[in-house]
């Protein structure tokens, strides 16, 4: 049976087994290779995808759970690629292999959403799920900062 | 002619003395003649520049970028020597192919060995444009300058857009010789130019090794043998092949002894997407011969490589005499260091997809950092020619040296053969943390004399470790000349009285390169030992790190008898530069408010490095909270690389080298118990998070007049002995070991 779903604000209909996880329905199925797999357990965030507006992994949320819900992904953030998030990342050429950078930015989209102000210890604590190897968090700090209108 | 230098980082390692400076201006980079463009309406003056008549210049990249921005970097290079606008490059990615030289993309070598190699690709076509202009206009060359993607003609005000030139210069010699720019005109040279993949990298649109998607391909996940070297005795696939989804188990060929970068054996699952094949993995049903590795045990033989270390070993580099200085000095110090098995844990796991054409050659797409040696693995493997290997090259998500090895490569190759269909193989976390290359676990012996005044009179340093080399020869059993001039007999400390040694080490798992390599263990035991002899002594950390550097002079270990590769490139022109060194202590010390006054918990330590040509200084501020954990508060890094090509990527990897430095010193660690390695994935191989970084990394690019260093590993080394020495300052304890979490600090 086919799990319907919207998908960066277009219909999805996915003929696939239920247990799926998202990230693979996302990125086989849809064929949208933006979202990254980085552990299959919810322990790095490069998987980070909105979900109806909150931030999940979608490689530990089967496709079924996201049935009839709205899933966004970094290609759908903005049309242009130019939300003030991805523009703050590219000002302050955050990225070093950029593998993690979609996670990390949607992460750090669904922090500013509910609080736009964040402190550098809000950003610890909404951002830790998120592990960059390569080490970019203190730019990703100052970006969100950058991004919330603040001097970084 | 000097041909490009190609070398596997094995044999630069063992080579010695390789000039990089004074061939260049009689350096011919591949095609000999200008008319051979990518197509018509095109010059191609050697492999690394095309010139189109549309005015756009094409730039190949042939290294692999991995987080290091050599991407942009090297554009810079070869479009400041050409004078090209930023605007009309066009940068494209090259496949694995022999007449780029050395496409080898690790040892920090991109820039510190072929800056004039790249730098001459852009001046052989600068000259070629300019000499078609000369043609076309009936004047000398000489009365010409190339500017902003043009020639102009002062003296008559004529000037031609480089695409105009291209059917004029298509007809002309590639010159054999070529004048370099004046640095004072660099445009893109020392300039921190914005990532060239910024776009791509923030909106999902880079692609990676594991983003590869081919009309009808197969998703491979491989399950392999839990213990390093041990086979499938029988594998029962009946319930695999009913996973919906599953098309097909196949049997991968048997580990090799040596395993080289050949597939690892195991068992491969294939199905119509990555879920449905790991499913099926999981529902294969195998019995294991463990083989010859399923006694290993990191507590028994951490016990061995300690014991080898307290005993005489091979001899590296001598000075003096250290037993007669240990029985006449006032005060004698002994340490033990040790340090664990690290696994590199890039973001994404080994990656690669391959497609068998009907001609019999294969085409790849890998996450690799060295291409050329793809075609060398897959050829033997598969029986055919290296020329048939056609190997491009994705972005990598991270790689610190695992994605040099082609096992994965050689893995999808191998499948695409067997299944005659297109395959792409992704390797899970836990296949990378348990089935790597893994950086060598060590332990280090170190053994100081005193004066009665504190000066160090005797330095005895032993290291133990197996070698890399044990994955590429069944043989090595001991640590070879590269891997102690890896951070150990370039040890520049003025001491009288030195002596450097090894012990073998047998390897139970594939040993292989880590960013930074034998530098991290060699570092941490130096940098370490160097605090406690100061503390010894009664001095100043600080202090007595310029005390031990002693006068500014050029050490050579070959003084003392000792082979120094010197990271394959002259000592003449990349010294050991003890004032270099001492600059760099001095330079970071300042920066972080060396001696001032600190709040209860806090402790600064400091470390300084030379490693891959260039020499970076660490301070570390430590708290230490009331419950004994340890917080690292504030890094602040200095490196000395000589020039330097894009500011804003030597401070990202410096920024990068604390993270990941602090990663190895406070939790990683990977152990292995009847054979088989113990964590699998983030939860149980931590590194450093958001949560833990410091308020602020400083990074402080030196300014000196010297050829380009190493960039992407020279951060790490200092990193942990900073950290450890800041915790001593802090709470007079010294940890020994690392992580640090061992010691229950962090």
């Amino acid at each position: 049976m086919a799990i319907e779903f919207t998908l960066n604000g277009k219909a999805q209909s996915l003929d696939v087994d239920p247990d799926m996880p998202l990230l693979w329905a996302i990125r086989d199925i849809a064929g949208l290779t933006g979202t990254k797999y980085g552990c299959g357990k919810a322990l790095c965030g490069s998987c980070t995808v909105h979900v109806d507006g909150n931030p999940m992994r979608s490689c530990s949320v089967s496709v079924s759970a996201a049935a009839g819900k709205s899933v966004t992904t970094i290609e759908g953030l903005s049309p242009d690629g130019n939300h003030p998030v991805q523009k703050a990342w590219r000002e302050l050429n955050v990225p070093q292999c950029g593998y993690c950078q979609s996670g990390q930015i949607m992460s750090a989209v669904a922090l500013l959403e509910r609080n736009p102000k964040p402190s550098d210890q809000e950003i610890a604590d909404a951002m830790s799920g998120n592990i960059c190897r390569c080490g970019t968090y203190t730019r990703i700090r100052k970006a969100i900062h950058r991004a919330a209108g603040g001097e970084s | 002619m000097s041909r490009l230098e190609k070398l596997s980082r094995r044999e630069f390692l063992q080579k010695t003395g390789v000039a990089s400076g004074g061939l260049v201006f009689a350096m011919t980079l591949g095609t000999p003649r200008g008319a051979l463009g990518a197509d018509a309406g095109s010059v191609a003056p050697n492999v690394y520049v095309n010139v189109r008549d549309d005015d756009v210049v094409e730039i190949y990249c042939h290294r692999s970028e991995m987080g290091q921005g050599i991407r942009t970097s090297l554009l810079q290079v070869i479009a400041d020597e050409l004078e090209a606008d930023w605007d009309r490059v066009e940068l494209l990615q090259a496949l694995g192919d022999p007449k780029y030289g050395d496409q080898n993309t690790d040892g920090s070598t991109s820039i510190r060995k072929q800056f004039d190699v790249l730098r001459t690709a852009g001046a052989s076509a600068r000259e070629m444009l300019i000499a078609a202009a000369a043609m076309e206009w009936g004047v000398p060359a000489s009365e010409l300058v190339a500017r902003n993607h043009a020639v102009h003609h002062e003296a008559s005000g004529r000037s031609a857009a480089y695409g105009d030139l291209v059917a004029s210069a298509a007809e002309l010699e590639v010159p054999e010789e070529v004048t370099f720019k004046d640095p004072a005109d660099y445009r893109y040279i020392g300039k921190s130019m914005d990532l060239i993949d910024g776009f791509e990298m923030t909106t999902g649109t880079a692609m990676y090794g594991t983003d590869t998607v081919l009309p009808g391909m197969l998703y491979a996940s491989i399950e392999r043998c839990p213990v390093f070297g041990g086979t499938a005795k029988s594998v029962d696939d009946a319930k695999a092949l009913k996973v919906q989804g599953v098309k097909q188990v196949v049997r991968m060929p048997e580990v090799t002894s040596p395993p080289a970068y050949n597939p690892l054996g195991g068992v491969a699952v294939l199905a119509s997407n990555s879920w449905s094949a790991e499913q099926g993995r999981k529902a294969l049903e195998i019995e294991w011969d463990t083989g010859l590795n399923a006694e290993y045990d990191s507590e028994s033989y951490r016990k061995q490589l300690v014991e080898t270390s307290h005993k005489d070993g091979k001899t590296a580099l001598n000075r003096g005499d250290v037993n007669a200085a240990f029985e006449k000095a006032s005060r004698v110090v002994e340490a033990d260091y040790y340090a664990p098995h690290l696994a590199h844990a890039p973001m994404e796991p080994p990656a690669a997809a391959a497609n068998m054409h009907e001609d019999g050659s294969v085409e790849i797409w890998a996450a690799t950092q060295d291409p050329q040696s793809v075609q060398g693995t897959v050829a033997n493997l598969l029986g055919i020619d290296k020329s048939q290997v056609k190997v491009n090259v994705t972005l990598l998500g991270g790689a610190f040296g695992r994605k040099s090895k082609a096992d994965f490569s050689a893995e999808a190759a191998w499948l695409a053969k067997q299944t005659g269909k297109p395959v792409k193989v992704s390797w899970s976390r836990e296949d990378d943390i348990r089935h790597s290359y893994y950086h060598s676990v060590s332990a280090q012996y170190l053994k100081g004399a005193l004066d009665d005044e504190g000066n160090a009179i005797a330095w005895l340093h032993r290291t133990v470790f197996p070698p890399i080399g044990s994955t590429f020869s069944a043989e090595a059993t001991g640590p070879d000349s590269g891997e102690l001039g890896l951070g150990m007999v370039d040890n520049p400390f003025a001491i009288p009285n030195m002596r450097l040694e090894s012990g073998d080490a047998k390897a139970h798992v594939r040993i292989g390169w880590l960013r930074s390599v034998c530098n991290i263990y060699h570092a941490f035991a130096i940098c370490s030992f160097a605090d406690e002899l100061a503390h010894e002594a009664g001095a100043d950390p600080r202090d007595y790190l310029l005390r031990l550097a002693g006068p500014s002079r050029e050490v050579d270990p070959a003084d003392d008898g000792a082979k120094y590769p010197n990271y394959g490139q002259s000592l003449d022109v990349h010294p050991i530069d003890t004032g270099r060194f001492k600059a760099v202590v001095e330079k970071v010390s300042a920066m972080a408010g060396w001696g001032r006054d600190l709040p209860k918990g806090h402790g600064l330590g400091i470390a300084v490095h030379r490693s891959f040509l260039s020499t970076v200084g660490t301070v570390a501020e430590v708290r230490v909270d009331d419950k004994g954990k340890l917080h690292v508060e504030e890094l602040w890094l200095v490196i000395d690389a000589g020039l330097v090509v894009n500011p804003d990527r030597v401070i990202a990897q410096m920024e990068g080298a604390g993270i990941f430095g602090m990663s190895l010193a406070l939790h990683g660690e990977i152990t292995a118990k009847d054979g088989m390695i113990e964590q699998g994935n983030y939860d149980s191989y931590p590194v450093i998070r958001m949560g833990e970084t410091p308020k602020a990394i400083n990074v402080h690019i030196m300014e000196v007049d010297a050829p380009p260093g190493g960039v992407g590993e020279p951060g790490v080394p200092p990193v942990a002995p900073a950290i450890v020495n800041a915790y001593f300052a802090a709470t007079g304890k010294r940890v020994r070991e690392l992580p640090l979490k061992k010691a229950g600090v962090v």
